[in-house]
């Protein structure tokens, strides 16, 4: 989430921080001759300010823009993958159309939550090894399985350097006729299983998969509970919005889909007042 | 004396188009002692003639395990080999740890000859004076491959190389297309009777020779001593009834150019020890 309350610019937004509101940033100035000063006059600002000051960059370990909770099942044909489409700006909902699913190579699927360059980053990754494969010629292709744990060591890889990539991913894939379900987080944590979600999602949606999830269930009654654990999701969880896409990987390949809304229904009563069954709230 | 002044250093090209230092090295894996490889549509077996230094000494070793997939055999300078085989190791390991999967053999091939490649371009640099034979089976099935100090590198579906390897060849050329349907106990018989070809002086017996096996199901094994000799005393007694209808090829004469290369016996030691 966005870093706690380091003093920024009201104007300028998280991680830019203005000069006069940084410590070390007068004395900087002074030392060196820092390239961001106007030369002109103006207010000088710079850019995620601990670096040059004295300290390492500091601006990759928050995340700015997230997604939230990625979930995900086995079915009969293979896996099914669904997320909502949001990318928050700390909790400004800023972008309504970000999509946090992507293939990579013929039968792997990443979802990602969590910081959204950061994502970008692990796509740039797995593009390169796939181009590599590509450049091979030799007819051979990252299993699941094999992005699946390239991608825990890579977190925890960078975790080790105290500089995580600020994602929770879930990984699926179906080859040779075995669908592949994982899921890796932000510090190299990871599980296989039947069914996997990120965030929220392993609280609000996991407790149906648990209950109605079975690996020969159909291609229609596996949407219809990922539905409800979208709908559920985006009940309880403020950083979401209505505005959903479903993929799903089998023996034909990756596809995703257009995005699309759910219909919600908002006149249960435990929503008049919330607070009035949880003891201990406001 | 005569003496060639284009052999000097491997980027230097003679006028006829050759670089002498790259067919030097290439001329060191033949002095090596023989080393086959053959394969199945489920197995590959390496096996190789092993060579000691002196009467006290003990026979150098030629097969190297490099993962559970995967084996090669070398024949040339034992030292460049290990430094390969120490790489070849590596690259497994790294790709088991990051990829929890084996690494393809016709992958990590590729990386060895390119790495062959490049000592064959810089100045500063010798090739390796080495052959490998590398044995594997991966997702795509059994693999056998020559890797060459020129940086070539060639898929076989049976090969010798090394001192009287000719002879060897003869006989994989001869048989080699019963070879795909065969059990693995016929891959080592083939493999041995190949290897006798090429064998100087004396019989194959089950500490001069040793077998390595891979395949489906199968984890590289290397057999030597006593679990080689069960193989070695089949091999007699099948060698035994077949004198009366099958005749050995010639083999002297068809392995006449290598023969010449190979060194006589009780030589001074050399420098670089070869195997």
């Amino acid at each position: 989430m966005i870093p706690a309350p380091q003093k920024h610019s009201y104007a300028l937004g998280p991680g830019v921080v203005a000069p006069a509101m940084h410590p070390e940033y007068g004395r900087a100035i002074q030392e060196l001759n820092n390239v961001n000063y106007p030369k002109a006059g103006g207010q000088p600002f710079v850019v995620d300010a601990g670096h040059g000051v004295g300290g390492p960059h500091q601006h990759t370990q928050y995340p700015y823009v997230t997604g939230t909770s990625v979930l995900a099942l086995k079915y009969k044909d293979g896996i099914m993958v669904a997320c909502d489409t949001l990318g928050s700006y700390g909790s400004t909902k800023r972008y309504k159309s970000m999509e946090r699913m992507k293939p990579v190579g013929k039968f792997t699927l990443i979802g990602a939550s969590g910081e959204y360059s950061d994502f970008h980053y692990i796509m740039k990754l797995l593009d390169e090894l796939t181009t590599d494969d590509y450049c091979h010629d030799d007819g051979q292709n990252l299993t699941p399985t094999e992005i699946y744990n390239y991608l825990t060591r890579v977190m925890y890889n960078r975790r080790n350097k105290f500089d995580p990539l600020w994602n929770s991913l879930v990984v699926g894939g179906f080859h040779n006729g075995e669908s592949f379900l994982g899921t890796v987080g932000m510090v190299g944590t990871c599980y296989t299983d039947s069914h996997v979600a990120t965030g929220f999602g392993a609280h609000l949606a996991r407790p149906l998969f648990r209950e109605k999830q079975y690996d020969d269930m159909s291609e229609d009654e596996a949407r219809a509970l990922l539905e409800d654990g979208l709908r559920v999701c985006y009940y309880r969880d403020k950083n979401s919005i209505n505005k959903f896409q479903i993929a799903k990987v089998t023996a034909e390949g990756s596809t995703i889909s257009e995005p699309y809304a759910l219909i919600t229904e908002w006149g249960y009563e435990a929503f008049v007042n919330p607070a009035a069954a949880a003891v201990g709230t406001w | 004396m005569f003496r060639n002044q284009y052999d000097t250093d491997c980027v230097t090209w003679s006028p006829a188009g050759r670089i002498h230092q790259i067919e030097y090295a290439m001329e060191a894996v033949k002095q090596g002692s023989a080393a086959v490889g053959l394969k199945s549509k489920k197995y590959v077996v390496l096996a190789t003639l092993k060579r000691a230094a002196s009467e006290l000494s003990a026979y150098q070793r030629k097969v190297f395990k490099i993962d559970d997939h995967m084996g090669i055999a070398i024949s040339g300078l034992t030292a460049d080999g290990r430094v390969l085989s120490r790489y070849m190791r590596r690259e497994c390991i790294n790709h088991s740890f990051v990829y929890d999967s084996p690494l393809s053999v016709g992958r990590l091939v590729l990386q060895v000859a390119d790495k062959a490649q490049v000592c064959t371009q810089r100045s500063w640099k010798r090739p390796y004076g080495v052959g490998l034979l590398v044995g594997g089976y991966d997702k795509t099935g059994p693999h056998l491959y020559y890797n060459c100090p020129s940086g070539n590198y060639y898929e076989y579906k049976a090969h010798a190389m090394g001192a009287r390897s000719q002879a060897a060849k003869t006989y994989l050329e001869r048989k080699f297309e019963t070879f795909d349907d065969a059990t693995l106990e016929e891959l080592i018989k083939h493999a041995l009777f190949s290897l006798k070809e090429s064998c100087t002086d004396g019989e194959l017996n089950s500490k001069n020779c040793s077998v390595s096996v891979v395949g489906l199901d199968t984890p590289f094994d290397i057999l030597e001593g006593d679990t080689l000799k069960p193989h070695i005393d089949a091999l007699d007694a099948e060698d035994a009834g077949a004198m009366e209808t099958d005749t050995a090829p010639a083999a002297p004469a068809a392995d006449a150019p290598t023969d010449e290369a190979a060194p006589p016996e009780a030589e001074e030691p050399p420098a670089a020890m070869e195997s």
